[in-house]
């Protein structure tokens, strides 16, 4: 009988324990100075310069890339942990995350030297944000569908269309976006996109907010008129992008931040419940502990494959499918176990103002970075149905 | 006295070694991997006539020293070492046969948690539901009634935990000496009501300190998510031969982006169930784990194991249409054998009650420092 899927029991190892003891002092010493409030995770500036510079200097960002471009060398294991102890206290951390988390990787691997060791160092030291430039108005899950052209100008690109739902464009330096440049071919409607490095403050970029139903301005339109982009600001293969893109979707995909984006109504749920909970309370609480459990093991067990130098891409895939349900319906079920509760319990208006953020955050979790429908049809090319 | 396999007194020492997935536990998984193929296959055994096929089977087993893995070699088993078992357990799940192997393997682990010496032949042992309770009075007798006893009347043996006030006794039973209440799980499996009435034990010795029902509670759990993991595994397998397969609407049905999805939730499914399941038993099979850390892995895994139990066999069931709703096909092996095991040594709702009122008890501030242990 063939194995079709494999979860290895990864244990995270010593250093990474210790490693963690000095991320929780740090966050410790952030809440103290006011920096951010764990419990209100809708609240304050996720962006916060201070903090990403400050992370910088502790060496947790750029942690498993070279150390000649500002890297530390460290494993994706001891990267996985300051991410989820980030994740778990509601830390700031949205400025550099892109950057850290898949835009770094992208330029170590395509970008050439000059840019490398230009740009590379300063993500590092967290002073600069990244954006995503995937999605148009008329393309998003079908990114190949991208018509946004860059068109051969002496000595680079020009670049006319517009990306939407950009992420953090409102304040990002760099975006790294997929562009034209060719047709598709009848063959291969993959080809003809090419992935740039674009310098936000380029003259013919604009950026237009996109306030989102939070009330919050999340993401943006950003209109490409005639912008000029070098020609060493475009990466890897010319009209060949779409080869690009494999091992990084396994990172993208597998992190904590997959499934604890609503972990703190959860948190909150126990500190409501107190030390003695009714049954029901109890049984509903004990399932959503076993299922926590289970996709933190699935996740660190991903890690621990990218760390031994393997794609697990459906593996990474399954992880954020049934990550991002999770974290969606949370809120849900954090609901109804504290539907019963007295009311003059001492953190309800926390609660309350938690549960309604993390209602309102959660239709998302299952469209970003990949939509459950995409991510099923990744799962069912890997078990051999495509 | 069995003899082992060379492979397996080989890796005697396994329980010791800190790396627990290793090539001990690769040789027992080829070896009973082959066993079941030759001797078990769900297809054979499902449209067998009788139960011809279960004393050869039995005895390639015992032959091989799998049945009494977790016995070390000195009180008459195979001293495989805890992950060795669990990889045999694995394995077993993906064949699901009708055949007392785990009950076996737990009984003889729970014996030499005594020091007591396994007998040869199918065991069983009692209890096996978070209610039942076994005394043991003053003159060593032992009585009781145990509910849900897998295989109970197969077997030849009982490895019961026997409560008497302060100590726990571990203890050896003759089947012969208790009584039966016939039972069976949706399997068709025997799942009896074991009465004891003054049963005076073969052999019996005080349970290790700190040793409870919770902790033989928390085996059975690992063991039946293990079995779980794996049969959930030879569904997901089956499922997308299927799909592969049948034509509908002049299309493979694995063509369907409806079925696509349903199956890559099937995925899910397993694939939880099988990160969760190793993840226990990887922990259980390290030294110096600490009973909290058991509990989580333990308890996580038989409540998230039995959540896609239940919603991989809708899915698989789905996916197979009436054809897997008929006795002929095999699919009811394992989709009802692993339902049954939900409620086995505790069922999803109570490790989920238990869990929750541990976490609790903890508070907010010590939730995810539990949860990063691990």
């Amino acid at each position: 009988m063939t194995t079709l899927l494999q979860f290895d029991p990864i244990r995270l190892p010593p250093e990474c324990e210790t490693l963690r003891t000095e991320v929780r002092a740090f966050l410790a010493e952030e809440v103290a100075a006011g920096t951010f409030d764990p419990h209100q995770p809708g609240h304050g500036d996720a962006y916060n310069r201070g903090f990403s510079r400050r992370v910088g200097a502790k060496g947790w960002i750029g942690m498993t890339w070279p150390k000649r471009y500002g890297g530390h060398e460290r494993s994706q294991l001891e990267r996985y942990v300051v991410t989820e102890e980030f994740r778990a206290a509601n830390a700031p951390a949205h400025l550099h995350f892109v950057a850290d988390r898949q835009s770094g990787p992208i330029l170590l691997k395509y970008a050439p030297e000059h840019i490398k060791q230009d740009i590379l160092p300063r993500i590092c030291r967290g002073e600069l944000c990244f954006a995503i430039g995937m999605s148009e108005p008329g393309s998003g899950s079908d990114l190949f569908a991208a018509k946004t052209k860059a068109t051969k100008a002496d000595g680079g690109w020009r670049i006319n269309g517009s990306k939407i739902w950009t992420t953090s464009a409102q304040i990002a330096d760099y975006m790294l976006a997929l562009f034209r440049t060719a047709p598709p071919t009848k063959e291969n409607r993959r080809h003809g996109l090419t992935q740039f490095l674009v310098e936000m403050k380029t003259p013919g970029i604009t950026v237009n907010p996109i306030r989102q139903m939070t009330g919050k301005a999340g993401f943006n339109e950003v209109v490409f008129d005639d912008a000029f982009v070098p020609d060493d600001h475009a990466l890897g293969e010319i009209d060949g992008a779409w080869k690009q893109a494999t091992s990084e979707l396994a990172y993208e995909r597998s992190g904590p931040e997959r499934f604890l984006e609503t972990f703190y109504v959860l948190l909150e749920l126990i500190r409501a419940l107190g030390p003695e909970p009714d049954l029901r309370s109890a049984e509903g609480l004990g399932r959503l502990v076993a299922q926590l459990h289970t996709l933190r093991r699935m996740s660190v067990s991903v890690a621990g494959m990218l760390q031994a130098g393997k794609e697990p891409v459906v593996e990474g895939s399954i992880v954020k499918d049934l990550g991002t349900i999770w974290e969606q319906k949370l809120p849900n079920r954090v609901r109804d176990l504290a539907a019963f509760l007295e009311p003059e319990i001492l953190n309800r208006a926390t609660l309350e103002d938690q549960l309604a953020f993390a209602t309102m955050v959660a239709p998302k979790l299952t469209i970003q970075g990949g939509t459950t429908e995409i991510l099923r049809g990744i799962i069912a090319r890997g078990l051999g149905l495509r | 006295m069995l003899a082992p396999e060379p492979g397996l007194a080989a890796r005697k020492n396994t329980e010791q070694n800190h790396n627990v997935a290793d090539e001990g536990s690769s040789i027992v998984t080829a070896t009973a991997a082959r066993i079941f193929a030759d001797l078990a296959d769900p297809q054979t055994v499902n449209q067998a006539k009788n139960g011809a096929w279960r004393e050869p089977l039995w005895r390639a087993l015992s032959e091989a020293g799998l049945p009494l893995a977790w016995v070390p070699e000195n009180l008459g088993g195979a001293g495989a070492g805890i992950a060795a078992g669990f990889a045999i357990l694995g394995v077993a799940g993906r064949f699901a046969p009708a055949a007392p192997l785990a009950e076996t393997l737990a009984a003889g682990w729970l014996l030499a948690r005594a020091g007591l010496e396994a007998p040869a032949g199918p065991m069983t042992l009692a209890p096996a539901r978070p209610r039942d309770r076994i005394v043991i009075d003053a003159d060593g007798r032992l009585s009781g009634r145990a509910t849900g006893v897998p295989f109970a009347q197969e077997a030849e043996h009982i490895a019961v935990l026997a409560d008497g006030g302060r100590q726990q006794t571990i203890a050896l039973v003759a089947a012969t000496d208790c009584r039966f209440g016939e039972a069976r799980n949706l399997a068709g499996d025997a799942a009896n009501i074991v009465t004891l009435e003054r049963v005076k034990p073969l052999r019996s010795a005080p349970a290790p300190h700190g040793f409870d029902r919770a902790a033989l509670l928390l085996m059975g759990a690992a063991i039946r998510s293990v079995e779980t993991a794996g049969a959930l595994e030879a569904i997901l397998s089956l499922s997308v031969g299927y799909a592969n397969e049948r034509v509908a609407f002049e299309r493979r049905i694995g063509k369907f982006q409806a079925v696509q999805q349903n199956l890559a939730r099937l995925a899910g499914e397993v694939a939880a169930a099988l990160a969760v399941a190793g993840s226990a038993a990887d922990t259980i099979a390290q030294p110096d784990v600490s009973d909290e850390a058991v509990f989580l892995e333990a308890a996580s895994a038989k409540i998230r194991t039995g959540e896609a139990a239940t919603e991989g066999a809708a899915i698989a069931h789905q996916v197979f249409g009436a054809i897997g709703f008929t006795q002929e096909h095999v699919l009811h092996r394992f989709t009802l054998r692993m339902l049954s095991w939900r409620d086995d040594f505790g069922n999803e709702s109570y490790w989920a009650a238990e869990l929750g009122n541990r976490v609790a008890q903890r508070g907010a501030d010590e939730f995810w420092p539990l949860v990063a242990s691990r």
